[in-house]
């Protein structure tokens, strides 16, 4: 075994068990720090499938910005344990309603995926000449898809207001300030 | 050797993984948490093909992808923290009602 698929199945298991893992958490906080190790390994991933830009914005926007936000707000609610009304020892599939849909669902999945594995296309080796420059990314990125990268930013501008607006604590007695209404 | 069938399996699984955890969990935080989880494994389709056709396409997806990552975690996040003050709770079926 190469050391390049050695790195593919440790990256692979990394990301695997700690994508598992959070959504096996009770508590959220685990559920985000999990979540940015597995994170870490596809960056990884990225970095093997010859696409090194993708792997440092994966680190700074994913782990640096995104789950950092989660945990501000993990930390903002202070309810770190979920209420559950059912017995977490009951098989899945003999749970109430959508959890009985949820665990039919992955095992459609499940079956969907040994299917697709047992018709097995051999896709073969990459091609060579990967595209890795980060000039090349952007001149793309200003030419072909210059309209939606400025419609990106309008996207992120409307998300921040909104966010703003619904995150603001709606105190009455700001309301009644004199002079207004 | 790692050829584009092994991302795609692994893509496949994180996929699963994510769309289990919508279903499961009771938290509203880490139902979020699984749709970035999801995200993540497209994320990772779009840039092995990418790869696989020799083209940058996939990895500017992914960018665009990531900003309206980023844009939904900001906007979900702001919705739970409202949600919370009302009902003390981030279980989603508490949240049933229209109206309160």
């Amino acid at each position: 075994m190469g050391s390049e698929a050695l790195a593919f199945y440790a990256f692979g298991a990394v990301a695997i068990a700690a994508s598992l893992l959070v959504i096996a958490q009770r508590n959220p906080i685990y559920s985000v720090l999990l979540l940015i190790a597995s994170f870490g390994a596809l960056s990884g991933l990225y970095v093997l499938l010859d696409a090194p830009f993708v792997a440092v914005i994966q680190i700074i926007v994913y782990a640096g910005a995104i789950m950092v936000l989660f945990l501000f707000v993990v930390m903002l609610l202070n309810a770190p344990h979920e209420e559950t009304e059912y017995d977490e020892r009951v098989h899945p599939l003999l749970r109430p309603g959508p959890m009985r849909f949820g665990a039919c669902l992955a095992l459609v999945l499940a079956i969907e995926l040994w299917w697709a594995l047992a018709r097995g296309v051999d896709t073969g080796a990459f091609p060579g000449g990967a595209v890795t420059s980060v000039a090349v990314i952007g001149r793309s990125l200003f030419t072909d898809y210059a309209f939606a990268f400025e419609v990106t930013s309008i996207l992120i501008l409307v998300a921040m207001v909104g966010a703003v607006v619904l995150a603001r604590r709606d105190d009455p007695r700001e309301r009644r300030k004199p002079g207004e209404r | 050797m790692v050829t584009l069938n092994h991302y795609l399996i692994l893509s496949a699984i994180l996929f699963a993984i994510g769309t289990a955890g919508v279903f499961v969990r009771r938290n509203l935080i880490t139902i979020l948490l699984s749709i970035e989880i999801m995200l993540n494994a497209v994320n990772l389709t779009f840039v092995a093909f990418g790869r696989a056709l020799g083209s940058a396409d996939g990895q500017i997806i992914v960018f665009f992808v990531m900003t309206v990552a980023a844009a939904e975690a900001a906007v979900g996040l702001a919705i739970v923290i409202s949600l919370f003050r009302h009902k003390e709770s981030l279980n989603p079926d508490s949240f049933a009602s229209l109206k309160w």
